[in-house]
């Protein structure tokens, strides 16, 4: 089925049209000069009161960072970026640590409103009745608002700012950051671990199961300013938290960077479940512009029969070089990873997992499902490991990769690496087409050729779109529609 | 990650200094062996932070460079020649290549088959090497490039158009001496429009000498022929053996290569086949069987670069003891080659506590209208099975190698139609069960 001129017109003009978040909100902001030095890295640590070893750490990761070199194994292909031409914190001038709600510029509020994430603890998410979400949202480097936490303090749970949980619970920071992505890591963790401004620290006490959903919503406004968000998630013995995760920025000719770590923590008998729905600006439909969305999620199976499930639905940003991964460490532990990459336009994702088995019985599932429409290149990039240990281990991997298009790339590197011989690897990859048969039948019962592709891509992905919580699977479903609208080929 | 001074390695400066004392004696195009060996220099010896490496870190592994084989003496022939190999026995139309020299031409030829020493046509710029180097993915591989710059002898064989050639053709590759030593060695083959014939690679030398053969066999197939490969890597115990096979194919071709792994301390196979014509049918396929801390790699790129082609890849692997198996398969399509098809299978069995299978299948896919799949697996064999069999009354071992016969053979079955040959791979495997005990 190759793409019709009047197809490839339409593919061209969607990105722009379609990125209903591009707009901007005029709130002053406080910034310190441009570039990167150890005063930056003092004066981010200054700016969040943050205890003297915590600046000793920024420190060490800048002085490593500085004798790393930037990763190019990643199929992506961008201009380099100008460390020292962006900002590394920008924070609302007014109220830099709001109290309350009425305390936030309501420019703010009124953005989020937009955004369709609600601050205040009444609202609900529009069309779901039942469900509460907790709300940290992340306002270029700072957190403006946190919602439900007394709720949560109620049952011991704590949600909050990491800023604030490093002078709150320092003890807690201290104990388990950098144990999962070590400073060390790699160029863009380095970096991170050196400027990091805000994002959310969780932990779950022993046996509590988190009685709501958690969510952060992160928000780059700021030109010329790069986000560095940084989140902790514990989750103590016997506990159980589910984690949404949301991400918009304004649409804009430069290109922005976005260099998060994330680390997530389970000990004995715990779960966690980390959804992302990834929506930043993509660029344009020249590829001019967007965000540049340079990830490191790990999450360390530390506990017996924990278990760690990533499911990410990736729509937005111009390029993607992230892999959540799971350390299965625990005996019996599992780690899954559920992920929708879509990419149109001129977008470049490098996306995929690495699932380490160094325990016994660990067992690890990945469904991975590509879509690949315009002039963008779509790879799956995937590590699966056994160590002499890992007697027992299991793995099943499953990647399919869906071209729409003539001018667009799928690709699969998956690395499978067995040191033991009672682990069983299983991996399987498909690349197709859409089905001229199944598109046929769809518009035959009356469906538009449009219609019938998402349709047909919904049934595709439908397995990884189960996994969401609710909420997000409405609306990952929709996005999965417009990334993909005028793109039938 | 910190940029890492290249410090040449003992192999490294050996090869550069041996590419100094030999470059003058070798025949044909000095340039162009200079021009080969600055390929391989600039990058110097691949090492696990090359992608292409990863699994295989030949810096690490190639300690020394050994000087190359000098011209065998009448003696070495006659050891050589005692390394009786199964595919001996086949009715073929046989040249003998002992130490990377060809020593014996076939006595007569059928019509339409020519074969001429290598050493004589590059000597006389035998208008054939130019078809040399026509899959551009070999070029910058180092393995390739230090064969191109060291090639001493090897055959170029052509089969006229329209040819079938009846019998297979069989290059035995022989290897002797006592002292450890390289060769490198290249066959071009030219299948014209419409000819088949049948290449039989035999690879074997002496146990306990760390031997370095570093062999090219090139074919370019034209439209309409039909080329049966079948390769027999039974190289010596401490060998460490390189080998690329790579091949050009034109529209509507039938092409089948397969490579059994049953020698060798280090072997890397390396299989670069370029689809250049529409409709072509190709099938590569191997089979792996390694123990004690034996090393082998398999690395294919197939380059579907025309529409309407279909690849058919399969390779099964067993370890034991402290083995190392590596496969690496990449099937490219290029955003011309709509209704492609193809499959890339990759099953390995690890039997020990110890050994370990690396695996990476990759998909590089432009096109929109194909059908691509791979697959790859990694375990132990199935309990059940051997429960069944032992229910039935045979020791562990006895069901073990049945059904790693079973295992092994599927490529053979499904892709050789010679029967004697086909009977001669298997009972190779069958002897490497047997010797598990």
């Amino acid at each position: 089925m190759p793409a019709v001129q009047e197809t490839i017109e339409q593919v061209r003009s969607i990105d722009v049209d379609q990125y209903k978040y591009g707009f901007v909100t005029d709130v002053e902001m406080e910034k310190p000069a441009k570039g990167l030095t150890e005063d930056t890295v003092r004066y981010i640590s200054a700016k969040k009161g943050e205890p003297e070893w915590m600046l000793e750490w920024r420190l060490d990761a800048y002085r490593r960072w500085l004798t790393m070199k930037e990763p190019d194994w990643a199929r992506v292909s961008y201009d380099r970026v100008d460390y020292n031409d962006i900002y590394y914190y920008a924070a609302p001038k007014m109220n830099a640590a709001p109290k309350t709600l009425d305390e936030v510029d309501p420019e703010i509020l009124r953005t989020y409103e937009k955004l369709g994430i609600p601050l205040r603890e009444q609202e609900i998410l529009a069309g779901v009745q039942t469900s509460r979400v907790a709300v940290d949202a992340v306002f270029d480097s700072v957190s403006v608002a946190t919602t439900f936490k007394a709720e949560l303090a109620k049952a011991g749970v704590i949600f909050m700012p990491i800023s604030e949980a490093l002078r709150e619970h320092p003890e807690l920071v201290r104990k388990y950051l950098g144990t999962v992505v070590p400073v060390t890591d790699n160029f863009f963790a380095t970096l991170n671990s050196a400027v990091f401004s805000d994002g959310s620290f969780v932990y779950i006490p022993p046996g509590v199961r988190c009685p709501m959903e958690l969510s952060t919503y992160f928000r780059i406004n700021e030109k010329n300013t790069g986000q560095f968000e940084r989140t902790l998630i514990i989750a103590d013995k016997g506990s159980y938290v589910s984690y949404l995760e949301g991400c918009t920025a304004p649409q804009r000719d430069e290109n922005q960077l976005h260099a998060a770590v994330v680390e997530l923590v389970a000990l004995d008998d715990a779960e966690i479940k980390y959804s992302t729905v990834q929506n930043w600006y993509p660029g344009d439909a020249e590829g001019r512009g967007g965000i540049y969305n340079f990830v490191t999620k790990r999450g360390d199976c530390r506990g017996r029969n924990s278990v760690i499930t990533w499911t990410q639905v990736e729509t937005g940003s111009a390029i993607t070089w992230k892999y959540p991964s799971c350390i299965l460490r625990g005996e019996g532990s599992r780690g899954e990873f559920y992920s929708i990459a879509i990419s149109n336009g001129m977008q470049q994702v490098d996306s995929g997992t690495k699932m380490i088995h160094l325990g016994k019985n660990t067992t690890s599932r990945i469904i991975s499902k590509g879509i690949s429409a315009g002039r963008s290149q779509n790879t799956y990039r995937g590590l699966v490991s056994a160590h002499r240990k890992a007697s027992g281990a299991r793995n099943f991997t499953n990647c399919d990769s869906l071209l729409i298009g003539d001018r667009c790339g799928a690709h699969t590197v998956p690395y499978i690496e067995s040191k033991n011989a009672s682990a069983v690897f299983e991996h399987e990859a498909t690349t197709s087409k859409i089905s001229e048969d199944q598109l046929f039948y769809c518009q035959q019962r009356g469906l538009s050729a449009e219609e019938a592709t998402a349709l047909i891509v919904n049934g595709f992905v439908k397995d990884v779109l189960q996994k969401l919580p609710m909420e997000f699977a409405v609306e990952a479903q929709k996005l999965i529609a417009i990334s993909l609208e005028g793109s039938v080929g | 990650m910190a940029d890492i001074a290249m410090i040449k390695t003992a192999a490294e400066t050996g090869l550069a200094n041996l590419f100094a004392i030999t470059k003058s004696l070798l025949p044909g195009d000095a340039a162009h062996r200079e021009d080969a060996f600055r390929r391989f220099s600039e990058r110097g010896l691949p090492h696990r932070r090359i992608e292409e490496w990863k699994y295989t870190d030949l810096r690490a592994l190639l300690r020394d460079a050994a000087p190359f084989a000098g011209k065998p003496t009448e003696a070495d022939i006659a050891a050589a020649e005692a390394l009786d190999g199964p595919l001996t026995a086949i009715d073929s139309i046989e040249a003998v290549i002992v130490n990377g020299h060809l020593v014996r031409a076939p006595a007569a030829l059928p019509p339409g088959v020519e074969i001429v020493p290598l050493r004589e046509a590059l000597g006389s710029g035998h208008p054939l090497l130019a078809r040399m180097g026509a899959v551009g993915h070999a070029h910058d591989n180092a393995a390739y490039a230090l064969n191109a710059a060291f090639m001493s002898d090897g055959a170029v064989i052509r089969i006229a158009a329209g040819t079938h050639v009846e019998r297979p053709i069989h290059l035995r590759f022989l290897n002797t001496g006592a002292t450890p030593f390289a060769t490198a060695t290249r066959v071009l083959v030219h299948v014209e429009v419409g000819a088949s014939v049948t290449l039989l690679e035999t690879h074997a030398g002496p146990g306990g000498v760390g031997y370095q053969p570093n062999g090219v066999v090139e074919m370019v197939v034209d439209d309409h022929a039909k080329v049966a490969h079948m390769r027999l890597n039974a190289e010596g115990s401490d060998a460490l053996a390189l080998s690329t096979l790579t091949a050009r194919l034109g529209a509507k071709v039938a092409f089948d290569s397969f490579n059994l792994v049953a020698g060798t301390q280090v072997s890397r196979h390396q299989v670069y086949l370029a689809f250049a014509g529409e409709g072509s049918n190709a099938g590569i396929r191997g089979a792996t069987m390694i123990n004690g801390t034996q090393h082998a790699d398999t690395t294919l790129v197939i380059d579907h670069a025309a529409p309407g082609c279909t690849s058919r890849e399969l390779f099964k692997t067993v370890v034991d003891g402290q083995a190392t198996g590596v496969f690496q398969g990449k099937i490219i399509v290029h955003s011309r080659a709509q209704k492609t098809d193809g499959r890339m299978m990759s099953a390995a069995v690890l039997l020990s506590e110890e050994g370990t299978m690396n695996n990476k299948p990759e998909l590089e896919i432009f096109a929109d209208d194909v059908q691509c799949a791979h697959g790859a697996t990694c375990g132990q064999l199935d309990e059940d099975l051997l429960f069944y069999l032992r229910s039935r009354g045979l020791p562990l071992k006895e069901a073990e190698a049945l059904l790693l016969e079973s295992f092994l053979a599927e490529p053979i079955g499904e892709g050789i139609v010679h029967e004697d040959i086909a009977a001669a791979l298997t009972g190779v495997i069958d002897g490497w069960l047997r010797a598990r005990g």
